[in-house]
């Protein structure tokens, strides 16, 4: 009798939640994640690999683009996430048009970011044997190959490794994102479960950002384990 | 810098052989813009080289105006202890160091001088083997030595072949999707070997290819080596601190100390007649030296050291030679083996007889081609 009751009030304490608003939650913050994660990694890997062949000793070797880059690197990775979001709203409006909703909150995502993630491509070409580039030199290869072909390929499982945790960042960002208007999850978490004192909406939300990043880490982990050849 | 030799010349004996044994037989032979090597004897020329490496204010000379030629054919050991500067000078070869001084000229190109992509060219034509092997971690042992075919824009079915064909020359062929984490240190070596011919090249360069392995893998990685030299033509130049390796394969060698070429020349000369202490010292690694002074001052005769080099090793020569006088002789101390493929024999022998006796004795074993000192 006493463990149905308390199904019971599990059940009811659910009862008065709009799924479909957390659906469309859910949704819009899949999205986010999606487009953000897109064009970190596109602008991330490029900043990463020009940040690593730039260092003294490797292949294009520039002191001045390395010290530039990396002051610009760290400096958008110290601002606080929810600081540099409304403070480049402007540029957020001339690249997407609004600094609002899923769209407006991609650019902000991305600048935050990407940043992070180049430094942790970085890492992970550091790690590439030096002897196999080498190698690849003394086989004739050009630079771009060097770079795609054994310097990517090598560092690839760092690259995943780099590209879970970073989505997993993106995950808590766009929560936070959320809190000036740009929908989702978290939005939800904020707007209903802390600001109207909805325990139930603010249990979903948060159970259900839980689960999304523990699929990205399994995912993640997944894939690292099946790519390593050592 | 070419020192005559006297003695029997492994050289020409190495080179006859391979005038029989067109290059590239049945291999894939890519265009290459760069190559027009001439058909001439040198193949590699080193000239007046020099590496020096600035950090602040302070410079190191890792290599010092080294000048040497390599042969076509040769197997050229270039000797030296850690540090002597010999794998910054086998990288200035394929110009992975460019020299801060001189010029490097393979197959008759000035590499020096070539701009980038026409150095990537003629890269495609040297192979490199390293210590560490250097293999792409993250690909099968096929697609390591598919990876210089591809460089070269080798059709894909042609590269499936070559492939097939460059594992079975190392043995391999039960391996070739197996990713090099699987493998051991000598079969590492294997596919970095292939993966180095692949594109069919002039020049085999190899850095210290064996010093990570154990005795054992490292003599079947070097008569590879010797098999590949003979049976595809191509010139090897190796660096090593091991004398054994130079014994086994080389007929060239250069001893390396402090960034100098200190001593150059056939290695049955350089190992039987040893000039510089550094030469000693390596010397000493395989061969026992013989001391001379225990045998001074030994009242009953004179001791003199007599070479032997090629199959004249094996013929009773010394017995015959002393049989003829009165004189008698006693062994004090001798080596006989080979060197790569050349029988040699060093003997420390004392003679005793009359002053008569003795010269006579010297005289015959000189002209049956002997190489006679007096050292005490």
């Amino acid at each position: 009798m006493r463990t149905l009751s308390a199904y019971q009030d599990f059940i009811d304490f659910f009862a008065e939640i709009n799924w479909k608003e957390i659906w469309r939650g859910s949704e819009q913050t899949i999205q986010m994640l999606g487009f953000s994660m897109l064009f970190t990694v596109l602008l991330g890997l490029a900043l990463g690999v020009l940040l690593f062949l730039t260092t003294r000793g490797q292949l294009l070797e520039n002191k001045i683009v390395y010290t530039v880059l990396s002051y610009v690197i760290n400096i958008l990775r110290s601002v606080p996430f929810i600081i540099l979001m409304i403070s480049i709203i402007p540029l957020t409006k001339i690249i997407v048009g609004t600094s609002i909703g899923v769209k407006g909150a991609i650019p902000p995502l991305v600048i935050a970011a990407a940043p992070f993630f180049a430094r942790l491509v970085e890492t992970a070409l550091r790690e590439v044997d030096r002897g196999v580039i080498e190698a690849a030199q003394a086989m004739g290869a050009s630079k771009w190959t060097i770079i795609w072909r054994v310097m990517l390929r090598e560092a690839r499982t760092g690259i995943i490794a780099a590209i879970t945790i970073t989505a997993v960042t993106l995950v808590s960002y766009t929560a936070m994102a959320g809190a000036i208007g740009a929908g989702g999850l978290g939005d939800l978490a904020i707007r209903y479960g802390y600001q109207r004192f909805r325990p139930d909406i603010l249990v979903v939300t948060v159970g259900l950002l839980i689960v999304l990043v523990q699929l990205l880490q399994t995912l993640g982990d997944w894939l690292v384990r099946r790519l390593t050849r050592k | 810098m070419k020192k005559p030799s006297t003695s029997f010349k492994i050289n020409q004996v190495l080179r006859s052989e391979l005038i029989n044994i067109p290059l590239n037989l049945c291999l894939y032979n890519p265009p290459s813009p760069v190559w027009h090597y001439d058909g001439g004897i040198t193949l590699i020329q080193l000239e007046g080289i020099s590496k020096r490496y600035k950090n602040g204010k302070l410079v190191t000379t890792a290599v010092d105006n080294v000048s040497l030629t390599i042969n076509k054919g040769d197997i050229f050991g270039i000797i030296g202890h850690s540090g002597a500067g010999k794998s910054t000078l086998i990288r200035c070869v394929n110009l992975l160091e460019r020299p801060t001084e001189g010029r490097v000229i393979v197959g008759g190109t000035d590499l020096t001088a070539l701009k980038s992509g026409m150095l990537q060219d003629a890269r495609k034509r040297i192979g490199m083997i390293f210590q560490h092997f250097n293999l792409l971690t993250t690909a099968t042992v096929r697609a390591n030595v598919a990876f210089p075919l591809e460089l070269a824009k080798m059709p894909r079915a042609q590269i499936r072949n070559r492939v097939d064909e460059l594992l079975k020359l190392v043995g391999l062929s039960e391996h070739g999707d197996k990713y090099p984490a699987q493998l051991s240190g000598g079969q590492k070596q294997r596919v970095g070997i292939a993966r180095a011919l692949a594109n069919n090249p002039h020049v085999l360069l190899c850095d210290e290819a064996t010093s990570a392995l154990d005795p054992q893998t490292t003599s079947s990685i070097l008569s590879l080596l010797l098999d590949i030299n003979r049976q595809l033509g191509i010139t090897i130049l190796l660096i090593t601190h091991e004398m054994n390796v130079i014994r086994s394969i080389c007929n060239r060698v250069a001893v390396m100390d402090k960034g100098r070429v200190v001593e150059t020349g056939d290695v049955l000369d350089v190992f039987l007649k040893p000039q510089m202490q550094v030469t000693k010292d390596f010397v000493a690694q395989v061969a026992d030296t013989i001391d001379s002074g225990h045998f001074d001052n030994r009242p009953e005769g004179i001791v003199v050291r007599v070479h032997f080099i090629g199959e004249v090793t094996y013929e009773p020569i010394l017995y015959e030679e002393v049989k003829k006088t009165s004189a008698t002789f006693a062994i004090l101390q001798g080596t006989v083996s080979r060197m790569k493929d050349t029988p040699y024999g060093q003997l420390v022998v004392e003679l005793r007889g009359s002053a008569a006796d003795t010269g006579s004795v010297l005289e015959g074993l000189r002209k049956r081609g002997l190489d006679v000192e007096v050292i005490g």
